[in-house]
């Protein structure tokens, strides 16, 4: 299987009036194609910004980050966007998507941004809304969907353009252990068709549905238990 | 790209209707006010330019005062003046109050001008019945007179004045003519006027001197060098006296108008700008409120890939349209009061594409200029505060 993420000696430092604060410390990790990932890490821990990073929202102090044989360092905004575009598929905690849109526009957002003519993207979107289970609800507006419902439509968007990585933030946060449990079961499923995920929690039980937890605790990275 | 933008922009205004109306508003009000002020001054401006025409574009006055010794001109004068190139005739104007009897009417103070031929040729609509002064009543001092359209309802009701005798200062006057009833100008009308040969006029008022020469032009636009030939021609007639004569250009005249209407027109129109400057801030408060309001949005795009430059496009043209509407609504509004006054003030409504273009181009300017603040603020957003934003 092929390396798809490469983190060398990351370091995140911020300053807070001249004093230093190492919020992740010489990370190393590497991910290979078709892994299912968490990093599992009380809050504090650095793991948001592990994430960010990755996420290619924000760039590292120091060391060496490769996603996707791009090297991420000194990379510019427009060509993060772009990276963001290609490489990530985002899943929020709070679902983030636009109330004014209904779910299939939801969806279709990525691809505006990636350049999809307009049939293609509402083929796709449509496409993928039946695939986690959506095809009845593509006109709803979000405010018509439950919790699970309104998760599916984020994780549709994220995986519409076909990512190197799925990249989720507390998917379940928002959700009651049951709905939780099936949106858990959904990523599996995206996993067993060979979509890569890393997956960031401070929760054990949903860290068990991956293949691979990695933990983190104060900015340092220490290889987990394998479920 | 750009139509999607166009798009999404398109869907936050009518997303938030009542604040998008307002900030329309502050436009239209603006851009009506510029485009109504200058469409009612060029209005104005035209109607009081073709007023002065009226009075005579083609015409050159001339008031001489003369010196001691020479109080007026002279026919010599008058025939050196006549030959001045471009010039197609002069007509001198005698004028004076005096009394007037018909049957046993008397009326005094009737006012009394001295025209010639030349005057009657030019002036031809001034003639309702009969027929005017010509070179001969001139030469031989003939005891004839026009009459004055009011004046001669009030003499003559019911019968006929051409060919009845009238005494004018003592001296018996054939009447030969009536005058059309005469609209007036800013120069008085010739209702109550009785017009002479110019020659019998100085006889009958006991006028020694010629005072007022009208110089009809056969190119107005030679006036200038016509009225350095008149002036060369005065100032010898006068032996180069100072403030002995006048020479009034009815097109400088209508010049100077047009340079105080011209000043008038971008006076208004600043005064007016104040108000679309006051609508761009309004535009430009609106568009950082949704910049803030929607702060999670920009973020959430960012994730999904959008590059700064299309977050700044998107929230570009979401100001524009808004200006653009602003302008478009405020030009109707604006052509609507220009319409409105130019029916209560009477004058000609005209509007030029110059004026189209204008209130477009402005607001299309004015929401370039106050969206760029705002739309570039949004496209600086970090990605990562952005999402955290609640």
């Amino acid at each position: 299987m092929s390396e798809i993420l490469n983190m060398l000696d990351i370091v995140k430092c911020y300053f807070l009036d001249a004093e230093e604060l190492v919020v992740l410390n010489k990370i190393n990790l590497k991910i290979n194609e078709g892994e299912f990932v968490s990093i599992l890490g009380p809050s504090g821990s650095g793991k948001s910004t592990l994430m960010n990073i990755i996420g290619c929202l924000d760039v590292p102090t120091s060391g060496k980050y490769i996603l996707a044989n791009n090297d991420v360092e000194d990379l510019d905004e427009k060509e993060l966007a772009r990276i963001r575009n290609r490489e990530i598929g985002f899943v929020f905690q709070s679902f983030q998507l636009l109330q004014r849109l209904t779910a299939l526009e939801n969806v279709e957002l990525p691809m505006i941004y990636a350049g999809v003519s307009p049939e293609n993207r509402h083929k796709r979107a449509a496409e993928i809304l039946g695939r986690v289970g959506l095809a009845d609800k593509m006109n709803n507006y979000p405010n018509q969907l439950s919790g699970g419902q309104q998760q599916r439509v984020a994780i549709a968007r994220s995986v519409v353009t076909e990512p190197t990585i799925l990249l989720a933030d507390e998917p379940t946060g928002a959700l009651d252990q049951k709905t939780g449990q099936q949106i858990m079961q959904l990523f599996k499923e995206l996993n067993d068709e060979g979509r890569t995920i890393i997956m960031i929690t401070h929760d054990t039980n949903i860290a068990r549905y991956s293949k691979r937890i990695v933990n983190i605790l104060d900015g340092c990275l220490n290889e987990g238990a394998v479920s | 790209m750009l139509k999607e933008s166009m798009k999404m922009a398109w869907s936050n205004i009518i997303h938030n209707k009542m604040r998008s109306f307002l900030t329309v508003l502050g436009v239209l009000i603006g851009v009506s006010s510029i485009i109504a002020l200058i469409t009612i001054v060029q209005g104005a401006t035209g109607s009081i330019t073709s007023q002065i025409s009226s009075l005579g574009a083609d015409k050159i006055t001339i008031q001489a005062m003369g010196t001691r010794l020479k109080q007026g001109l002279n026919e010599n004068d008058l025939v050196q003046l006549s030959r001045v190139n471009n010039v197609s005739g002069v007509s001198p104007t005698v004028s004076g109050k005096t009394s007037l009897v018909y049957d046993r009417n008397v009326k005094t103070g009737v006012s009394v001008e001295g025209k010639n031929e030349v005057y009657f040729k030019k002036e031809s609509d001034i003639l309702a019945r009969g027929r005017g002064v010509n070179i001969l009543d001139v030469n031989n001092k003939n005891s004839i007179a026009v009459i004055g359209y009011d004046l001669a309802k009030e003499l003559f009701f019911g019968t006929e004045p051409v060919g009845q005798q009238i005494l004018i200062n003592g001296n018996t006057v054939t009447l030969v003519g009536v005058l059309n009833e005469s609209s007036g100008s800013i120069l008085g009308s010739t209702n109550n006027t009785v017009i002479m040969p110019y020659t019998s006029a100085m006889k009958t008022l006991g006028v020694r001197n010629i005072t007022s020469v009208d110089v009809y032009m056969s190119d107005a636009n030679e006036s200038e060098s016509i009225t350095n030939d008149l002036t060369t021609i005065l100032n010898s007639a006068f032996n180069y006296r100072e403030n002995t004569f006048s020479v009034l250009n009815m097109q400088n005249i209508i010049d100077v108008i047009g340079n105080i209407t011209g000043m008038l027109t971008l006076l208004l129109a600043g005064i007016a700008s104040i108000s679309l400057l006051v609508g761009g801030i309004g535009i430009m408060n609106m568009m950082l409120v949704s910049v803030t309001e929607r702060t999670t949005e920009i973020g959430l795009r960012k994730a999904l890939g959008a590059e700064p430059a299309q977050i700044q496009l998107q929230f570009l043209i979401e100001s524009i349209f808004i200006s653009l509407f602003g302008g478009i609504l405020g030009l109707i509004l604006g052509i609507i009061i220009a319409l409105s006054a130019a029916v209560i003030m009477d004058f000609t409504f005209t509007i030029t594409a110059w004026t189209i273009i204008l209130a477009v181009g402005f607001s299309a300017a004015v929401g370039t200029i106050f969206g760029l603040a705002p739309a570039r603020k949004a496209s600086r957003l970090n990605p990562i505060d952005a999402l955290r934003h609640v």
